[in-house]
């Protein structure tokens, strides 16, 4: 199947309009030397018919689990409809960045009240238009802070996620920053003690992320003192976006910026992507911040419109001097979290409860198990850390019942052998843990 | 139009949630009153008025399925709606990233197929589906740069950048902590050679080139550029924003480039979602393997696995493994054209270009006229010196006649530019009646400039005041 409309006489006209006699003259600015004699080496095309069929067989190698007790950065919720046929609708997903702001309304609008939605749920005053994923996201946070401290040190929490960590750590590296590691406490926590001891005038910011990896939720308002004191910058993450439903967000707390995952917000698992970073700040960073912002104003009537706005911080514009060089974002993934919260509106403290019911209920039945224990003291929102005798059997037996089992942490923290990070969301029910129990007896 | 915010009604909502089957717990019990929030200012709205809403919205955007969407290098080609019903096939939206390998054959195989694939089309020796976005995979490819020197024990703090590039090269030379040097283009619109040598020491680690460049114009030198730049030690970076003008008629491998980084929502026709998710994979050539972002696939026989053993990586700029979803519908727009689908759709995008080139040629100055490749670039100039009708007219009135405009304003090289990507997807009817709505403006221009001046006429707001929203910046909505 092929997506070209030109027949063989439209060819030969347009050949003739342009003066030529061969398709290969337009080739002709290619070195011959270098000119391609054999086609490439992939498979020949397939009809419609076909290509479904060969997708369908390589989708199908995929074993989809009757229940995933992991979360550990992606989160398993359940997507309303409306969400789906929102993003569906071509004059959305079919546009390119709306640098043409009059026949753009509907997707500059849209990331308006997703921007708005977005800086009400983590208590900062100003969002983004949305950053690559979570990672990247708290990775470019840090690049920023110590770009504009000229400070060159970067305190990250050992108990943020490890592949976060491992991106923020890319970035530094390339911009020549030290990176240190906080450990943390028999609670569960940043160990505030450390951090005091490595906080000095060369850190430029501190990372944390709440609820953490291990799901605790770490007490910001120390944090945000302790690095406040220093000179420092407070970057304040978290894992499953439907926490800020209930919990008291980072901003509230004098976190400067406040970046995460926005995936639950009504994204598919998909392997891993595409997601959507979120990137929330206070006001006063807004000029330094990445990424694109929409902002209202009014056209020539007086009639509110949306546009672009702040270019001058974008690499279109600055080139080398840009406060960042992302250009593409993840528009649609926004606009399918702003439906999202939009559907839910208040309802997403309800769901937030449901999750914190359904965690507790896996948590205390877990805990009747022979040698099963809590490794962490502080509270915790959709996701716990347990101690079990061994960690890899009890998810093997669970892998045999079509059950993916709790995130091995042993793979990211050696010291944590045998713990097992368990995630229950809306989508687990009371018979489904009552079986995970009894497959672990 | 209202905003989400200004519908709301407290009591109202369009999503429920499902009734506890456990306990329910005292919550401040559970995680403390201190952590807790006390509001949460979200919108309250009926499922029927969200989906007006939002339906509403999208009659005010323009998409690739409403119309011509010749936006210069952006290649917004129609994206074929098989790839949208596959990418949604369970097997492939269901599966969580950190399901074991055993279980996610399928996804694995078609990433590992996809790496083949790319490294077949450019001549590159491997490749890395991990960054999200091009610009993403420029970062991801300077990175990888600066690890080989560093491997190599050289300093080179420079990194070269031709005057005709893409914004988001000199910004990500910077976010990889080199200093940027702009090398000049010569008169053809290609890179000034004597340039080049006097700028290529080894203090620069290497150069960053689109190739066909944003005037659209092939690097008649490349040859002779790769030498001068592998000569000192240096690598050549390929930018392919435009690879759609090569497929299948030459590889950047074998034309001297040591890394590239695609657009998989460009050439590879997945949709753009009104700003992302993109795809920015990076292939690399031979002496860079090594460097590439872990996780990489192993393939074992038949079976496929992850890998994160590769000590000289230069780590993660992810989480997971990328956009996974977008890289299956570009997977399967690889497979439905299979190689001479490829081959015919790259001759088609730039019969295309040259087509809008010849036949605007009299009524816009063109400062390049040479065959061009995927786009061509014209300059408003001649219409700002008769009435003083500027690109930015030019493109508002196209709206009027139911285009989305040009590029405008860049390459910065061209004054008043208009670049203009046609894609392989559009007939010859939809060309000639774009070229006659770009003739009747630039005669508009001479006649009636003021009504160009005016436009946009048909859409729901004017020209927007962008001053304003820059000097005033309202991001948030506020109740007042």
């Amino acid at each position: 199947m092929d997506y070209y409309p030109h027949t063989p006489d439209d060819i030969a006209q347009m050949q003739s309009v342009v003066g030529i006699a061969s398709i290969d003259e337009l080739f002709a600015d290619i070195p011959q030397k270098f000119r391609l004699k054999s086609v490439l080496d992939i498979p020949a095309a397939l009809s419609e018919q076909e290509t479904i069929a060969a997708m369908s067989g390589i989708a199908s190698k995929n074993k989809l689990p009757q229940l995933t007790l992991t979360g550990a950065g992606a989160y398993y919720h359940f997507i309303p409809a409306v969400v789906g046929h929102i993003v569906g609708r071509a004059e959305f997903y079919t546009a390119y960045t709306p640098y043409q702001a009059e026949i753009s309304q509907g997707i500059l609008q849209a990331i308006y009240e997703y921007q708005t939605m977005i800086a009400h749920l983590t208590g900062t005053e100003i969002a983004n238009a949305s950053m690559y994923d979570g990672a990247s996201a708290m990775a470019e946070a840090a690049v920023l802070c110590a770009k504009m401290s000229n400070r060159t040190k970067i305190i990250v929490a050992r108990s943020m996620h490890p592949e976060y960590r491992q991106v923020v750590n890319t970035y530094s590296w390339a911009n020549g920053y030290t990176v240190v590691e906080i450990p943390y406490a028999p609670s569960g926590q940043i160990d505030l003690n450390a951090l005091q001891n490595e906080l000095d005038d060369q850190v430029a910011a501190v990372l944390v992320q709440s609820p953490n990896f291990f799901g605790v939720i770490e007490d910001i308002v120390p944090l945000t003192d302790a690095a406040h004191n220093k000179g420092a910058l407070l970057v304040a993450g978290f894992t499953d976006g439907t926490s800020l439903g209930i919990l008291q967000p980072a901003g509230a707390s004098g976190a400067d910026f406040v970046v995460g995952e926005g995936q639950s917000f009504g994204n598919p698992l998909n392997y891993g992507g595409p997601y959507l970073g979120i990137f929330a700040a206070r006001e006063k960073f807004m000029r330094r911040i990445p990424g694109r912002l929409v902002g209202a104003t009014v056209d020539k009537n007086g009639k509110r419109g949306f546009v672009l706005t702040l270019q001058t911080r974008e690499q279109h514009i600055r080139r080398e001097k840009a406060t960042s060089n992302i250009c593409s974002n993840e528009a649609l993934c926004a606009l399918a979290a702003g439906v999202y919260l939009a559907a839910l509106g208040k309802n997403l403290r309800k769901l937030a409860e449901l999750n914190i019911y359904k965690t507790q209920y896996l948590k205390n039945k877990l805990l009747q198990l022979k040698g099963w224990k809590e490794v962490f003291s502080a509270p915790v929102y959709n996701e716990f850390v347990l101690r079990c005798p061994d960690a890899r059997l009890a998810n093997e037996k669970l892998k045999n019942e079509g059950i993916i089992g709790g995130y091995e942490l042993h793979k990211d923290y050696p010291e944590l052998e045998n713990a097992l990070l368990f995630c229950a969301t809306e989508m687990v029910s009371k018979d489904d843990m009552d079986k995970v129990v009894a497959i672990l007896k | 139009m209202e905003l989400i915010f200004e519908i709301s009604k407290p009591g109202r909502n369009a999503a429920d949630v499902t009734a506890s089957d456990v306990p329910a717990v005292n919550i401040e019990d559970a995680i403390g009153k201190k952590y807790l929030r006390t509001d949460l200012d979200l919108p309250e709205v009926a499922e029927v008025d969200l989906v007006r809403h939002y339906t509403n919205l999208s009659r005010r955007n323009f998409g690739v399925d409403l119309g011509f969407y010749p936006l210069g290098s952006c290649t917004m080609k129609y994206n074929p709606k098989v790839n949208e019903n596959v990418a949604v096939l369970p097997g492939f939206t269901g599966l969580h990233p950190y399901a074991d390998d055993e279980s996610a054959q399928g996804n694995l195989q078609l990433m590992y197929e996809m790496q083949k694939y790319l490294s077949n089309i450019f001549g590159m020796a491997e490749f890395t589906l991990q960054p999200a976005a091009g610009a993403h995979g420029e970062l991801t490819g300077i990175m990888m740069i600066k690890k080989y020197f560093e491997k190599k024990n050289e300093k080179r703090p420079l990194i070269l950048i031709p005057d005709t590039a893409h914004g988001t090269n000199p910004a990500s030379g910077a976010l990889c902590g080199f200093e940027t040097v702009t090398l000049r283009s010569n008169s053809e619109g290609g890179v000034d050679i004597d340039h080049l040598m006097s700028l290529m020491t080894k203090d620069v680690a290497g150069l960053m080139l689109t190739n066909p460049n944003t005037l659209g114009l092939f690097e008649r030198n490349i040859e002779k550029v790769a030498q001068i730049v592998h000569g000192k030690g240096g690598l050549l970076y390929g930018d392919g924003a435009n690879a759609n003008a090569f497929l299948g008629k030459a590889r950047p491998g074998d034309l001297g480039f040591d890394v590239i980084q695609l657009n998989l929502h460009k050439t590879f026709s997945t949709p753009h979602g009104g700003g992302g998710p993109g795809s920015g994979p990076v292939g690399v050539c031979a002496k860079l393997v090594n460097y590439l972002p872990v996780p990489r696939i192993i393939k074992t026989g038949h079976s496929y696995s992850w890998s994160g053993k590769f000590p000289d990586t230069i780590g993660r700029i992810r989480s997971f493994y990328g956009n996974f979803n977008v890289v299956v519908k570009a997977y399967t727009y690889i497979r439905s054209l299979g190689a001479e689908g490829l081959t015919h759709a790259t001759e088609m995008a730039v019969l295309n270009a040259n087509y809008i080139k010849e036949k605007l040629k009299p009524y816009f100055d063109l400062p390049y006229d040479r065959v061009c490749m995927h786009e061509c670039v014209f300059s408003g100039k001649r219409q700002v010196a008769q009435n003083g009708v500027h690109t930015t007219d030019i493109a508002k009135r196209l709206i009027d006649f139911g285009y989305h405009p040009p590029t405008i304003y860049f390459p910065l090289i061209v004054p008043e530019a208009i670049m203009i990507e046609p894609t392989e997807t559009e007939s010859k009817e939809t060309l000639d009646t774009f070229c006659d709505a770009m003739i009747a403006i630039a005669n508009e221009a001479k006649e009636n400039p003021q009504r160009v001046k005016d436009a946009p006429l048909t859409t729901p707001v004017s020209r927007l005041d962008e001053v304003l929203a820059a000097r005033k910046p309202d991001v948030c909505w506020k109740r007042s």
